[in-house]
Formats: structure tokens, sequence, C-alpha cells
């Protein structure tokens, strides 16, 4: 299945903000956790791609894709 | 080599360090080294073909820094200060030692402690040669005693500098930098392309990209890493000793000394075998590697060591002589300096004893 | 497929040493796209503060230089110096800048060194525990100040881009800050801009102020330390470009 925004686990920290400012409100606490400890994000079919998640994560833990 | 030019020894050494390469000047003016950076800042206007780059720095605390960063670019580069800014640049001697990087820094001393006075001494001789930074580490310390000798080592220093990618301090003081001497200016030297050194900052592109950090990884990097530096101090230790004997093998009493105090006990040595006494001398000119076996090696005769100091070389010669006892001192504190006959009658004194 | 957004190949593998929320985190980030978008591993030598970015060397594939604590500028104008051609880039927090080295950045400026400093505000020193800054707010509560700083005794929040902007050899002094998407590409533009003018030679010291949210220094969460920002830090810290050689 495509994926249009792609967490890296390692890198994601829990921070919060790709959820806080996802215009779609697309994004929201994984219930994953990575090694750390922290939820990686998980993304639903709302996204469109716009890539304001990557843009505001401080760990450049998200990629983004558009088909 | 050229002829001989009548000139005062910080501008002299200057005029070598350019010749050796070293365009890069950044210092802050003291007593009695402000004349190499004054000798620097002509040059760079009065001989733009050279590219001379001299920056005043305002403490030095930034010049030791600028000095790092132009070191660390593959640059020969240098600063000269004296015991007041060697105290503030000891933060930045600890560092670059442990950087690896090859910058040449000149003492000039004076008498201290605190700004004291601007005549000779020799009082940051523990500060330059046990280092006065923190942590373990080491630099070549090289002591001149003529103009000459400052000329031919300050190009020798760059080289060694790189050799060890480690900093080298030059130890002289007020006499050696303003007096003026005939001096045979040593010439150009070949100067290696900056991108050439090892880590150099030179802008890595594709390629590997250098690193300039002293923090540590955890204990067992950082062990690693100070086990490195030691074998590398200890190749030092091994292949750069450097000193001068004067009449030793016949010698009843054996001087040691060092720089412009050297010279006084070079008169006082050739006044004494006029009368009879059979002194010699061993003149270190690398303070660090201290010349320990040479000055072991005359432990079963007199030795009086002659400082600028209340006594600092002495517990190097101390360590390095089985009997203490043969171990004398003649001190002088406050800027000046022992005449001949002082350090004669001091002389007898010990042979009388 | 159409690739929006992928990590800057400038990055190397390891994860931060930041907390989650960091300032330092969004700014690196947009500093290496800007090297891959710009092509700067050649041109480029960076050099680092001591404090908490004091490892972020080892995130990038770019020759580094971390400096001693408030040395930056001055090894950065040893650097630029020696080597002209090539883009310095410099990067300081507020012990660094502000205090240990408040020396360096203030000659680097009246020299007019060909510099480009980012300079992190986040009110507080952060790699060592969170104590006073000479950038905390008044009121604001630190470890060396548990009852909030107080004027009395430790005097008052200094403003670094407005005093830069003052001097003749500086050509760029701004403030901005990271604290939503707009800001972040605003930033990012901002900090292109003071590359940019250091590479085209024609300018002095280029400055941006970035002010930063410090969750664990702060001691709330990342989301409310953005909020804290609008709340509390602009007041003290007006955002704006103070300086502009170019548009004048």
């Amino acid at each position: 299945m495509f994926k249009k925004v792609v967490v890296d686990p390692v890198h994601c920290k829990e921070c919060g903000y790709c959820i806080k400012f996802c215009p779609k409100g697309a994004l929201s606490k994984g219930t994953e956790l990575n090694k750390k400890g922290y939820h990686p994000p998980v993304v639903n079919d709302d996204c469109v791609s716009c890539g304001t998640c990557a843009l505001v994560c401080p760990d450049a833990a998200i990629s983004v894709y558009k088909e | 080599m050229e002829k001989r030019v009548f000139m005062e020894g910080n501008e002299a050494m200057a005029e070598a360090a350019i010749r050796a390469g070293c365009k890069l000047f950044f210092g802050y003016p003291i007593t009695p080294a402000t004349e190499v950076l004054e000798y620097y800042a002509r040059a760079m206007a009065e001989r733009p073909e050279e590219e001379i780059m001299v920056v005043q720095a305002e403490t030095e605390l930034a010049a030791f820094s600028m000095v790092a960063g132009a070191a660390a670019s593959g640059n020969r580069a240098m600063t000269a200060t004296s015991g007041p800014g060697f105290s503030l640049g000891q933060e930045s001697m600890s560092f670059m030692s442990a950087a690896e990087i090859p910058a040449v820094v000149v003492d000039s001393m004076r008498p201290g402690p605190g700004d004291g006075e601007i005549l000779p001494a020799q009082g940051d001789y523990f500060q330059a040669v046990k280092g006065g930074g923190h942590g373990d580490y080491n630099t070549l310390v090289l002591a001149p005693y003529s103009i000459q000798e400052m000329c031919d080592l300050i190009q020798e220093a760059f080289v060694l500098a790189e050799k060890y990618c480690n900093p080298v301090v030059m130890l002289v003081d007020s006499t050696l930098s303003k007096m003026r001497e005939a001096v045979a200016l040593p010439g150009y030297t070949e100067v290696p392309d900056p991108d050439s050194k090892p880590n150099a900052l030179r802008g890595c592109g594709k390629e590997e990209s250098h690193h300039i950090i002293t923090s540590g990884d955890g204990a067992v990097q950082w062990g690693e890493y100070n086990d490195m530096l030691q074998e590398k101090f200890k190749k030092m230790r091994e292949n750069e000793v450097r000193y001068e004997s004067y009449e030793v093998e016949d010698a009843d009493i054996v001087m040691v000394a060092y720089g412009s105090m050297a010279r006084v006990c070079q008169s006082a040595m050739r006044m004494a075998r006029e009368k009879g006494i059979k002194a010699g001398m061993i003149r270190p000119i690398s303070l660090w590697p201290f010349p320990k076996e040479a000055i072991a090696a005359v432990g079963d005769k007199k030795i009086l060591v002659c400082e600028l100091s209340a006594g600092q070389m002495v517990e190097d010669v101390q360590l390095s002589v089985k009997d203490r006892d043969n171990v004398y001192f003649h001190g002088k504190l406050g800027g000046a300096t022992p005449t001949a006959d002082d350090i004669l009658s001091k002389i007898e004194e010990v042979i009388g004893a | 497929m159409k690739t929006v957004y992928e990590k800057p190949a400038v990055f190397k593998e390891a994860v931060t040493n930041y907390c989650a929320g960091c300032g330092h985190g969004i700014v690196s980030k947009l500093i290496a796209e800007l090297i891959d978008e710009m092509d700067l591993q050649e041109k480029g030598i960076m050099v680092w503060p001591v404090g908490c970015s004091v490892l972020s060397d080892r995130y990038f594939k770019m020759d580094t230089f971390v400096a001693m604590h408030g040395r930056a500028p001055a090894t950065a104008t040893g650097i630029k110096r020696a080597r002209p051609d090539k883009l310095v880039m410099v990067y300081q927090g507020d012990g660094d800048l502000v205090s240990e080295g408040m020396a360096e950045i203030m000659h680097a400026a009246i020299r007019g060194e060909k510099l480009s400093i980012v300079f992190i505000n986040n009110a507080i020193f952060g790699m060592t525990g969170g104590q006073m800054a000479a950038t905390t707010l008044i009121g604001q509560t630190a470890s060396t100040a548990p009852l909030g700083r107080k004027t009395e005794t430790s005097g008052y929040p200094m403003r670094m881009a407005e005093t830069l902007a003052t001097m003749p050899g500086v050509s760029y002094s701004a403030r901005c800050t990271i604290n939503t998407p707009a800001r972040i590409r605003e930033c990012k533009k901002m900090i292109k801009k003071i590359y940019e003018m250091q590479m085209s030679d024609q300018h002095g010291l280029c400055f941006l102020e970035i002010l930063s949210p410090c969750p664990t220094g702060w001691n709330t969460t990342p989301v409310n330390a953005l909020d804290w920002i609008d709340e509390k830090m602009v007041e003290t810290y007006p955002l704006g470009l103070f300086k502009d050689e170019e548009s004048e």
C-alpha cells in the first residue's frame, strides 16, 4: 500500500509537533513503542502529502511522498 | 643564507616565520612580544604580494582561538605573547593538543607572578613544560639562546608541529626578544599544501569529512584516544631531545642553563676556565623533552643550575640524576640578570663546598 | 511517485542528542537542507559551540570545528582569514555567545568579520542542566534563579540582535522563531540569506537570532514550549529585521 508519510521509529522522540501542526489532523500518537520508549505517530487516510509534518519535525524523522 | 643583518630578536624571528610560510599571525599587544605583531602588521601592509594576514585580536583568549582555527584549516599560524597572555592561552594549549592542531606559540617570558615586570625571566618553565592547561598533554618546548637560534628554531617549529600534529612552544624571554644581534636570516622554506595536511578543514565535498572536536564519547573511546596521544608524546620524547654540551668531559662542575641565562653562564664558564676551574655547561634546547640522559651522564659531577626564577628547571635536573646532593641552584627573581661575575662567584662557592 | 520530503543527505545516521521538541533539531535540519540545496559540502566549514549542540558536528558530513566555549567567532575568524573563499557557518547558543563569548562576538562584529552566525536563544543554559542565562527573562525560573530572575541581582535580558544591528561592521541582523510551520519556512529563508550574503563577499558580519523552544529547560512539554515563545519570549525579544545592508 502506498505510504504518504513514513515515520522513522528510531529517530522519533514523540515531541508531538507533527500531530499539532498537521492541517488535516491525520497524525495521532501511535501505540507501538520504539526502543527509547517513545510512541512514533501513525497516519490515517486524511493525509494529503502536504509535508508540514516533515517541516516541523526536529529529528528529520518523517519522509513524505505523493502519488 | 644571506649576509648577516643586525636585528632585534622579535623582528628577526617574525621574518624567519614569514619565510617559513607562516602568513597568518594573530596576537594581542603585550610587552615584550608586541614587536612580533607589529612586524607582521607592517609586513602585511608593505608586502601585499606575500598575502600576509594579521589580526590584532581583542584578547589573548581570542588570539589563541584564531590560531587554532587557522592552523586547523591546514595553514601555518602563530601567536606571540608573554606570561599573562600565555596563562590566558592555557585552555587553548590543552585544546589544541587534544585536537591535534599544529600551531606555534611563542612565549617571551617576563617576571611574574601577576603583571610583574617587563624584564627577562624564566618563570613560565613549569607552565610551558609541564603544561599549564588541564588534562594529560605535552607540547614540544624549544628554548633558543641567540637570535640566530630563534630564527632557525622558529622555522623548525612549524615542521615539528606538523610532524606531530601538536602545538609547539617557543620559550624566549625579554632579553632575547628585545636585544639586537647579527643574524643570518634563514631563507624561504618549502611549505606543505594546506589541503594535504591530515585532518585539515578544507571543505570536504564528497570525501571524508574532518571534525575537530575534543569531547569524548564515553570512557572506552576517550581512554583509547588518550592512549593514542600518549603514544605520540612518547615518540616526541624519544626523537626530539636537543641540547648543547660545552666542555663537560673533563669538567668538575657543570652548569645547566637555557635561553639568555645560558649566555651569561657561557661567559662565566670561560672566566672560570681562565682561573683554572674546570667548568662546563649543558644547555637544553628542548625543555620538553628534557635532555635527561645528557644530564644523567654528568650526574657524578657537581651541577649548578642557573635560572631566572625561584627554581623550576632545577627540579627536572634533580629528577635526571642519581644524587640530588650534587645539584646546586642559583636563581634570580624580579627581572635582573646575574652577571658572569655573580655566576663565577657561585661556581667558586660550589666547587669549594 | 514524487518525493515531497526526505531527510537531508548531508545528515549522518545518528539519532541526535537533543530532547524531544528541541529547537536545535529544527534549525539543524534547515541548515542541512540548505547544505544539500546550495551544494555546500565543499564550500562550507562549520563552527559549533559548546552547549547542547556541542555534539552536532557528528550529525553532518561536513568539515567542522567544535570550538572552545565562547570562542567560535574567534576560531571562525581564524578559519575565514586563512580560507576566505569558504563559507564559514557559525552556530552558537546563549551560554556560548552571550556569556562566555561576549568579547568574541562583539569583536567579530567590530571587525566586520565575514561570517554567518546563527544564534539559538532559548533563554536558558540547556546542556549544563537549566541555569539562568543572560537571556533568561525577568521572573523566569532556572536552577540558579529558583525564585525567578531578579533585576536587582541579575540584571536584564540581553538583546543581541538589536545591539549588533547598531554596529557598522554588522551587515545583517534579525530575530525570528520556529514555533509554527510558516515561521520555520521564514527562518530557513533568513538562514539562506546570511549564507548568501557571506558568499557574495560584499558584506561584514551576518547575524540571525532564533528564539528556540527548550522544553526541558523550561520544565514543560514540547507543545507548551512553542506557546511559551509567543506568550512570554516575544515581548522581551521582538521578532523582526533590525539591519539589512542589502535593502538599504
